[in-house]
């Protein structure tokens, strides 16, 4: 029988000399080695119940986000379609003026690309560092049909006098190795001059970083926000008798139930200069019909429905924190002659502190990967770092540079989920 | 919570004040909620309440936006009878998005749920090797960001065998963006998460000597599962499909990046009627949606009161 190895504790039989001889199974093997064999066998089960689940989600989701931050360093547009003028690259110094024989790499290759069509993909490439450039390369490309006669330095500035700006030629270098850190630098408003300096972009350029600082603000602000407005509620639905409180918590559970975009929409309809928030505020005589607040399509539209969108993250786990507090502590603190407040500040607050953490990185990680609700709501001034990766992957299509910034953005959420599962425990993550 | 005997009078006005303060944050939580339902029967293309509406003229409401859902997309709106409702069924744009959001839900849900309660029951075993750090993994679909999800999704299932070209090997095949399969298995992963987390937190208070019993009672694994186990987690295990359904219902961003206009789903075509022109028709979906929240909330309310009956743990 496989049981008799399976379970060593029920076939536990000592020999009968007994002192002094090692324990043995009923089948004569030590205990040790059947102990460890069939604790070995144990772990093998429960692993093999969760490696269906776990390469499934390698597959789907792990190797796919590998796949696309590969992208923010290794992007091939340039250097897989003109690989003569790459070499050429390649084999002369940082600085080096183009010479007769870069120019013939650069026509032999530019002619290659335009016949195979993928001459714009070239310039958008280079179009990324370089604005224009995409034209000049398709632009150019039409005028190639024919092929070029040398020498090819004239021939080519005939076509285009823009193929002589140095600035050109150090972003080629640039891109013409496939493997780069331009898109990190791009990612925090650097980039490099034509001697491969690393400087600050432009001023009216500078938008990541500033971006980047918006949602880390705006994340804190909204989860100190939903800390304000939980805090109370979750204490009092804690203290409440299980039936009133279980009734109170529907109020909290539709919400989370409720379709994120059905809230959108609702803070949307509210919020408008002809919605009921505004109509309210006129007919109570706060403001006049012609002062209407405007208050959506910018960052107080953002911060009003992200607020109310991620307020139960935070009053869940601070509800089942404040359900296990005894209150005879508070008691005895009164008791011993402390004010409510003391009692509350100095006995109660530091006994929800690990509902409060958890609530309170629940509720940042959540918001700082916030997407819809800002794209939705957020106007121009409410949009965050999430909206900015969307545009890059759908309208500009530079997705070396939404990689560059999903990169960023997503190390700061894993360190975040780190420090999750280090003080919190990711067993201790509730719903509902 | 009642005030003790001793309180102050000061302390009795703060109590007091802390109860409005209350009252108002759940004002705020649930009055977005229910205002939409009202203004969705607006008799006029407004987003606010009319004058014909606030002194309840029955001429101020109407079901013209749950018409104007009905008919969007219908080849012949002003047919009768039957044939309208199977013109209805066949090419209304909502009825097919409607369709289509159950299509992708259930199979992402039965992925998600197989998948994780299987997952779940190794996890919770004592003797589970690198029990934390798998946990962590698995869990990461919910913490990552959506738009970063959405996309590594999009270049993966753009060429899903780029993967296999890597190593050397060039097999054939398609691509899964735009395709239901495509769909469903990225709904199945966002899902799976939330399957885990409940199933785990269910056989957190499963008395293993059950399972034992059953085996020193000559049961095997499998019938020990299907009669003992299973039975006990059963609510945990609906309440996980629940929430892993709701996600995929609820889903926009991935939608966006891997699918195809066949595959439109209702939160998709909310998405476009939000962005382009938002009519009082969007409130009517809206509305059905909040009643079909609702509906979950109450099941997954009774399945947690069954769950802690059947376990033996009264709620103190």
């Amino acid at each position: 029988m496989a049981n008799v190895a399976l379970d060593p504790h029920a076939a536990i039989a000592t020999t009968a000399s007994g002192v002094g001889a090692a324990l043995t199974t009923a089948d004569g093997k030590p205990l040790a080695r059947a102990l460890a064999r069939s604790q070995r066998r144990a772990r093998r089960r429960a692993f093999f119940l969760v490696l269906p689940l776990l390469a499934f989600i390698l597959i789907t989701f792990v190797i796919p986000i590998g796949q696309m931050l590969q992208r923010s360093f290794y992007n091939d547009g340039f250097s897989r379609n003109m690989p003569e003028v790459s070499a050429w690259f390649a084999s002369t110094e940082r600085g080096t003026d183009p010479d007769e024989a870069a120019w013939a790499a650069l026509a032999a290759d530019l002619t290659a690309a335009a016949e195979a069509r993928t001459i714009g993909m070239v310039g958008t490439r280079i179009n990324y560092d370089l604005s224009g450039a995409r034209s000049l390369f398709t632009s150019t490309g039409r005028s190639l049909r024919g092929g070029l006669e040398p020498p090819y330095r004239e021939a080519l500035l005939e076509i285009n006098e823009g193929w002589d700006n140095p600035m050109l030629w150090s972003v080629m270098r640039e891109a013409s190795r496939p493997y780069t850190a331009n898109f990190y630098l791009a990612a925090v408003d650097r980039t490099r001059d034509e001697d491969g300096r690393i400087q600050q972009v432009d001023e009216r350029q500078q938008v990541y970083v500033m971006l980047f600082m918006r949602t880390f603000w705006l994340s804190l602000l909204i989860t100190g926000l939903t800390f304000l407005l939980g805090f109370p509620i979750a204490h009092l639905l804690a203290t409440l008798p299980m039936r009133k409180s279980n009734l109170l918590m529907i109020l909290v559970l539709l919400p989370f139930w409720t379709s994120l975009l059905v809230r959108t929409t609702s803070w949307m309809v509210l919020l408008q200069q002809q919605g009921v928030v505004n109509d309210v505020l006129v007919w109570l005589g706060v403001i006049g019909n012609d002062q209407r607040l405007q208050m959506i399509y910018n960052q107080t539209g953002t911060i009003i429905a992200m607020t109310h969108i991620l307020l139960p993250f935070m009053v869940l786990p601070l509800y089942s924190v404040m359900r296990t507090i005894n209150p005879s502590y508070v008691r005895a603190a009164r008791s011993l002659g402390a004010t409510s407040w003391t009692a509350f500040r100095r006995i109660y607050f530091p006994q929800t502190l690990p509902g409060l953490g958890a609530g309170a990185l629940l509720v940042f990680i959540l918001a700082v990967g916030y997407y819809i609700t800002p794209a939705l709501v957020g106007g121009s001034s409410g949009q965050l770092i999430s909206n900015m990766i969307a545009m890059h992957m759908t309208s500009t299509l530079n997705w070396s540079m939404a990689a560059a910034l999903a990169a960023l953005l997503l190390a700061s959420v894993l360190v975040l989920y780190w420090l999750y599962d280090r003080l919190v425990g990711i067993d201790n993550l509730k719903l509902g | 919570m009642a005030l003790p005997s001793y309180a102050s009078p000061l302390e009795r006005a703060w109590h007091y004040l802390y109860l409005v303060i209350c009252g108002l944050i759940f004002f705020f939580l649930i009055a977005p909620i229910v205002v939409i339902i009202p203004l969705s029967f607006n008799a006029e293309p407004f987003f606010t309440f009319t004058p014909a509406m606030r002194s309840l003229d029955p001429d101020g409401f109407s079901l013209r936006w749950y018409q104007s859902l009905l008919t969007f997309g219908m080849q012949n709106p002003d047919s009768e009878g039957w044939a309208f409702w199977s013109d209805a069924w066949a090419n209304a744009h909502w009825i097919k998005a409607a369709k289509n959001s159950v299509i992708i839900g259930f199979f992402a849900t039965l992925v998600a749920t197989v998948l994780g309660t299987l997952a779940a029951l190794g996890l919770s075993r004592p003797e589970m090797p690198y029990r934390r750090a798998i946990m962590a993994i698995l869990i990461s679909p919910m913490i990552v960001p959506l738009i970063i999800t959405a996309t590594g999704m999009f270049f993966f299932y753009s060429n899903p065998c780029e993967l296999l070209n890597l190593i050397g090997l060039q097999p054939q095949c398609g691509r899964l963006a735009g395709t239901y399969l495509g769909v469903i298995l990225a709904h199945a992963t966002l899902g799976i998460p939330f399957v885990i987390i409940t199933v785990t937190a269910t056989l957190v208070g499963f008395d293993q000597s059950l399972n034992r019993a059953a085996a020193s009672l000559g049961a095997s694994p499998r019938v020990t599962f299907f009669r003992v186990t299973m039975p006990l987690i059963l609510p945990g295990v609906i309440a996980g499909a629940l929430f892993a359904f709701v996600t995929s219902f609820d889903e926009v961003v991935a939608v966006l990046f891997i699918a195809a206009p066949e595959q439109q789903t209702i939160p998709r075509q909310m998405w476009n009627g939000i962005r382009e022109q938002i009519s009082p028709a969007i409130l009517a979906v809206a509305t059905l949606l909040v009643i079909f929240s609702i509906a979950l909330l109450t099941t997954v309310e009774l399945l947690r009161r069954r769950s802690e009956r059947i376990r033996g743990l009264t709620p103190q």
